[in-house]
This record gives C-alpha cells, sequence and structure tokens, in this order.
C-alpha cells in the first residue's frame, strides 16, 4: 500500500529540485519562473495527499485557489517578461542592473 | 507489487525525471516541454489520490493555457542560449549540495516513522458513485464562496495587467476611426468639376 509519507517525500524531491534549478538557471529567465511553477507543484501534491488520507476536501479547495493564484502570477510574470525583452533585448537576470544606481 | 503501487512509483518516477530535466536541458523549449510531461504526471498521481477534478484542471489550465503561453514566449524571444547557460557548472555542486540536503531533512521529517500506514492509516476508496467534481463544488459554492468570488477578482486583475503591460502603440500602425467613417459627407469625398465640352473638329 502506498502511504501518506510515500506522497510527502516525492513532494520533498519536487521542490529540492527546484531549489537546485534556481540555484543551476540562476541566469535564464525563464527556467527561474518554470522552478517556481515547480514548486507550487510540489506544495499542490502535499495539499491533495493530506486531503486524500484525512478525509478533508479543504485540501483541495485550497488547491484550486494555488492553481489560480500560480495561473496569475505565470501570466503577469511572462507579460513582464516581453517587455523586458523588447526593451533590454536580453532576459539574462546579470544584464539586469537599471535600478542598482 | 499491487497496481496502485505500480501506478504511483511509475508516475513518480517520471515526475522526477522530468522535473530534472527541467532544470538541466540546454534549450528551454525541451525544459517547457519537460515540464508539461511533469504536470501530467502529476495528473496522474492526483488521480490515485482520488482528486479526478483537479487532475483534469491541471491538464486542462496547466497544460492547455499556461504551459502553452511559456511556450508561445520561449519561441517568441530570441535568447543566446550559451551566454544563459554560464555558472551552470560553477553552482552545479553547489546546486546539488543544497538539493540533496533539503531533501534529506524533509525526507526525515515526512518519513514513515512519522506519516506511516500505522499512524496515517489509507482512508476507504469511495464507490463508483462518488462524484468528486460534486463534493468539490459543494464547498467551493457555500463555505468558500467569497474566496471564490476573490479569486475570480485576482483572474480580472491578471488579464488587465498581462494586456497593459504589452500593450504598445507603435508610430507607423494605421487604425480605423470610425466615428469619422461614419460621418463622412458626400462633400468631402466628391468634387463635381464642370467643364467646357472639347470641340473636336
Amino acid at each position: 500500500m502506498i502511504s501518506l509519507s510515500h506522497y510527502l517525500v516525492l513532494g520533498a524531491i519536487l521542490f529540492s529540485l527546484s531549489v537546485a534549478g534556481i540555484f543551476l538557471n540562476r541566469k535564464n529567465m525563464i527556467v527561474l519562473l518554470m522552478s517556481i511553477e515547480l514548486m507550487l507543484l510540489s506544495v499542490n501534491m502535499n495539499f491533495i495527499a493530506f486531503s486524500h488520507f484525512l478525509g478533508d476536501t479543504a485540501g483541495q479547495v485550497f488547491v484550486f485557489f494555488i492553481l489560480t493564484v500560480a495561473a496569475a502570477e505565470a501570466a503577469i510574470g511572462l507579460a513582464i517578461l516581453v517587455v523586458l525583452f523588447r526593451n533590454r533585448r536580453t532576459i539574462n537576470v546579470g544584464d539586469l542592473d537599471a535600478l542598482k544606481g | 507489487m499491487t497496481a496502485e503501487q505500480f501506478f504511483f512509483y511509475a508516475f513518480a518516477a517520471m515526475t522526477v525525471a522530468s522535473a530534472a530535466m527541467v532544470i538541466t536541458v540546454r534549450n528551454p523549449v525541451y525544459a517547457v516541454l519537460s515540464l508539461v510531461l511533469t504536470f501530467v504526471a502529476s495528473a496522474g498521481l492526483w488521480l490515485l489520490l482520488e482528486a479526478e477534478f483537479l487532475a483534469i484542471a491541471l491538464v486542462l489550465v496547466y497544460v492547455g493555457a499556461v504551459m502553452v503561453l511559456f511556450l508561445f514566449v520561449v519561441m517568441m524571444l530570441d535568447i543566446n542560449l550559451a551566454r544563459l547557460k554560464e555558472g551552470f557548472i560553477r553552482y552545479l555542486p553547489l546546486g546539488v549540495a543544497v538539493a540533496v540536503a533539503m531533501a534529506l531533512m524533509m525526507a526525515l521529517v515526512v518519513g514513515p516513522e512519522h506519516f506511516g500506514l500505522e499512524r496515517v492509516p489509507a482512508p476507504e476508496r469511495h464507490g463508483p458513485e462518488y462524484s468528486n467534481t460534486e463534493a468539490l463544488g459543494r464547498v467551493l459554492y457555500t463555505v468558500y464562496v467569497y474566496p471564490f468570488e476573490i479569486a475570480s477578482v485576482i483572474l480580472t486583475v491578471a488579464i488587465v495587467a498581462a494586456i497593459a503591460l504589452t500593450l504598445r502603440r507603435r508610430p507607423h500602425t494605421k487604425y480605423q476611426n470610425p466615428d469619422e467613417q461614419i460621418a463622412v459627407r458626400r462633400e468631402d469625398r466628391v468634387r463635381l468639376v464642370s467643364m467646357k465640352p472639347e470641340r473636336r473638329e
């Protein structure tokens, strides 16, 4: 039988992978955004696992709202990315130093 | 090995492998496609957890809309891949060390001695007449109706923000002006010229 800790460990592995992705791809803004999506996915996995094993639908409702907010975040983030590329011709995080003063 | 274990390990392996590909592949297009595979495999896991509505919503909303948006942006931007991969090798040991340490610590906390089957027993499977969508809808439109409305406002704000950020007026674009088009009069367009008839001999 699959226990709750199986799903929680899987969520932990997914979360660590996305943290590693932020470390490895610190120049590429698109992969940074995708790592954040991966983090949200691992959190959703934990919510749904707890919701199933504790018999409470509140966890699934919360995942519903997380999906909504994540979709909004992705849309606005990509819009900012497009505007940034249009103005600076780069998405390299190292080149974005306009606020450095 | 039961069918549940088989499907769990198959989907979990697919999820972890494709998530690892997301953060390591060179081409961002392949990274987006790997992320799509990650979401699809997670949807399979959510089906095992009897969250059918959210599994379908993940595939429809995430794979169908958000990931296609990512793919659009990645393919639209003309980016220099070589420069973006700078520092990958340099930060590889640190990234792997941090990830392994975090995974080990979290696995210690959520390991089988705390959340195993003897501590949290597996619930009874619902029968075929159970509808996850109905159960979710019953609480979503009663208990959580105000958060639900706020979620719709957030989506509206996201639409407005995305359009307002990316909308631009180019100087040489030609626009129609329906107001002027409707208000046009005959005198503006047609000019009657009276000429003397030419005589031909």
